[in-house]
């Protein structure tokens, strides 16, 4: 399943500082959504709410309205830990459990939080999450290795193969490929594209080719100053926005032309 | 556009063996001048503190002239430095071994198969053992184990995933101020607890000294397993998060596993420091030449107390004393070590694989 997400004016604070102010848009399921901006803009502050990840760091909360499917997942009854099922994340940094065998990584989503499940049915689940993520043929015959004996490029498709386990309905994924090389790249795009078909994909990136060789949807944010909040400039097709956007800082963003 | 490095290129060095040779040399040189010039004591001997301090100020002239003259200066500091740090590692290993070395010339006499089984009740000069001592040393240093690592477990917990503000730095600062408790306080603190639990008849056994030892232990597991849980990558805890895993269990099954190898290193480094801790017991377990084995009542020796009672309220046959005291020490020392191999072991059991 796949879900359509919906941002009305969303300001996102860390105490009192307001690091993104008054968002306004849809994510479209079924698409991959890239967030784009010089850094410091806010990108990865934002993605974070998606998941109702960003409520883990002290003092930091979120205003407006934030919709799943038309469920406000903010809503005062709603458990964050349920919403974090539904919402799968990679970092960017690759961060596979050490404790824990390639095996048990990928089925980490399940055995944390105490789900039996047949030995059969694992094999089963740990074979479809790694084909899925492209790492099937390179781990198979050694699942019970530690996880953080591969490479970065497979620990971080380990990662990816660790969400999408769960069968969640979105995937976040903040700067993904900032750590790896161009072949790993190369394997972890290819892979948001085969995503889409089942996930709502939303990817934070710096990397312009990146953005506008995968994504359906680019969201320009932008910065006035430092200490200043972040905001969504435009936020439209990706050809629309690299070929003829609306506004002059995204043009001159997405030219190279910045700052 | 070829570069030459003459730096590189044009140094000579001085071969492998010419620092080890240089020392036995200037060793060699500096007994034979004593001998020659007959520096000894009334007795005869060769001053050997003396040899090795003369000895070792040659060594360093000598090869800072020589390595100055061929090598250059970088590399003939470089020799001196590197000779000061061997020269003060020595100076560090050298009481720790003769110390190892003397408890264990004086304790193996006595380190025998009757040490081991048997006590000290009815015997005066001769023979005798220290089973009752090691039996209490054991059972008291589990008691206090089983005590302190979970409170000082879950005190860590507490203080690095949910601890904050004024209950989280009052709880530091408590932590802090038992650290530096002086273990005879620890001692008395538990002897009057148990004299106001139990009475004047009863308050010293096996339990209140286990309770000072905890007292003790509990401070150093809390630091060791603070320091442990603080080092688990914020990453680790994120990604669970990030799995729907709530955050007790992310605790229990991503940060503990994590830190676990530290932890378990950090206990017994704990239990190796109380084991040994005589003050305290002498007050709150007392001590008796009888095999007791059970910790809530009568008095209860322990190996500390055996070694200082044997040493201090020498009967009879004062020889055969000392040589108790002396391999109720070596056992004590071989438990420690023993200790320290586990911790190792541990942590390489439980250690991230990677
Ligand atoms: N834990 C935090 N506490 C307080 N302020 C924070 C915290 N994390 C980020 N910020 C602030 O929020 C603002 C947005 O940061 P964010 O990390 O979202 O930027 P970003 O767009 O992801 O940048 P980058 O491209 O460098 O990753 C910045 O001003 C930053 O200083
Ligand atoms: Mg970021």
């Amino acid at each position: 399943m796949s879900k359509r997400i919906e941002l009305k004016s969303l300001n996102v604070y860390y105490s009192k500082f307001l690091a993104v102010e008054d968002v306004n848009m849809v994510i479209e399921p079924k698409a991959i959504t890239a967030f784009i901006g010089p850094s410091g803009c806010g990108k990865s502050t934002l993605i974070r709410t998606l998941n109702r990840m960003h409520e883990v760091i002290p003092g930091a909360y979120v205003e407006g309205s934030l919709t799943m499917d038309g469920e406000d997942i903010y809503a005062a009854e709603v458990d964050p830990v349920k919403v974090r099922r539904q919402v799968g994340m990679v970092f960017q940094r690759p961060n596979p459990f050490p404790t824990m065998s390639i095996k048990e990584n990928v089925l980490s989503g399940y055995k944390l939080n105490n789900n039996r499940m047949s030995k059969s049915d694992a094999d089963e689940l740990t074979e479809k999450a790694l084909v899925g993520a492209n790492l099937w043929n390179e781990v198979k015959d050694r699942l019970d290795r530690p996880g953080s004996s591969l490479s970065g490029g497979q620990q971080q498709r380990l990662c990816i193969a660790r969400a999408i386990a769960v069968e969640p309905d979105v995937i976040l994924m903040d700067e993904p490929t900032s750590a790896l090389d161009p072949i790993s790249t190369a394997a972890i795009e290819d892979l948001a594209v085969e995503l889409k078909e089942k996930f709502t994909v939303v990817i934070v990136t710096h990397n312009m080719q990146q953005a506008s060789r995968i994504s359906d949807m680019t969201a320009f944010f932008n910065i006035a100053g430092t200490g200043m909040p972040g905001k969504l400039i435009e936020y439209d097709r990706t050809e629309k926005i690299f070929s003829n956007p609306t506004q002059k800082q995204t043009e001159d963003y997405v030219s190279g032309r910045f700052g | 556009m070829a570069t030459t490095f003459y730096g590189i290129q044009a140094t000579a060095t001085l071969p492998r063996w010419f620092s080890p040779l240089a020392l036995i040399g200037s060793l060699a040189l500096t007994t034979a001048m004593f001998v020659v010039s007959g520096f000894t004591d009334e007795s005869g001997n060769l001053n050997l503190l003396a040899i090795a301090v003369l000895g070792f100020a040659l060594y360093m002239i000598m090869t800072y002239l020589i390595s100055r003259g061929v090598e250059g200066r970088r590399k003939a500091t470089d020799r001196m430095v590197t000779g000061w740090v061997s020269a003060a590692f020595a100076l560090a290993v050298v009481p720790l071994v003769s110390l190892a070395w003397t408890v264990f010339e004086k304790g193996i006499n006595r380190l025998d198969a009757e040490f081991f089984t048997s006590s000290m009740r009815n015997v005066v000069g001769e023979g005798g053992g220290a089973l009752h001592a090691i039996i209490g040393t054991v059972e008291l240093t589990t008691i206090a184990t089983l005590i302190s690592v979970p409170l000082g477990i879950m005190t860590a917990i507490y203080l690095v995933e949910y601890g904050r503000g004024r209950l989280a730095k009052a709880v530091t600062f408590f932590v802090d101020v038992m650290t530096g408790i002086p273990s005879i306080v620890a001692g008395l603190f538990a002897f009057s607890l148990f004299l106001i639990l139990l009475g004047p008849a009863s308050a010293i056994n096996g339990m209140a000294g286990a309770v000072s030892l905890a007292v003790l232990m509990t401070p150093v597991v809390v630091r060791s397993a603070e320091e442990m849980l603080k080092i688990v990558p914020n990453e680790l805890r994120e990604a669970s998060y990030a799995l729907g895993v709530p955050k007790w269990l992310t605790v229990v099954k991503v940060v503990l596993p994590t830190a676990l190898a530290g932890i378990a290193t950090g206990v017994i480094i704990a239990i190796a420091r109380v084991i040994g801790e005589t003050a305290p017991l002498l007050l709150a377990a007392g001590f008796t030449t009888s095999m007791n084995y059970n910790p809530l009542s009568e008095k209860m020796m322990t190996l500390p107390v055996f070694v200082y009672t044997s040493y201090a309220i020498q009967g009879t046959d004062a020889a055969s004393y000392v040589d108790r005291a002396w391999a109720g020490a070596l056992t004590l020392m071989l438990i420690v070590m023993l200790l320290n191999l586990g911790a190792r072991i541990i942590s390489k059991l439980f250690s991230p694989k990677g």
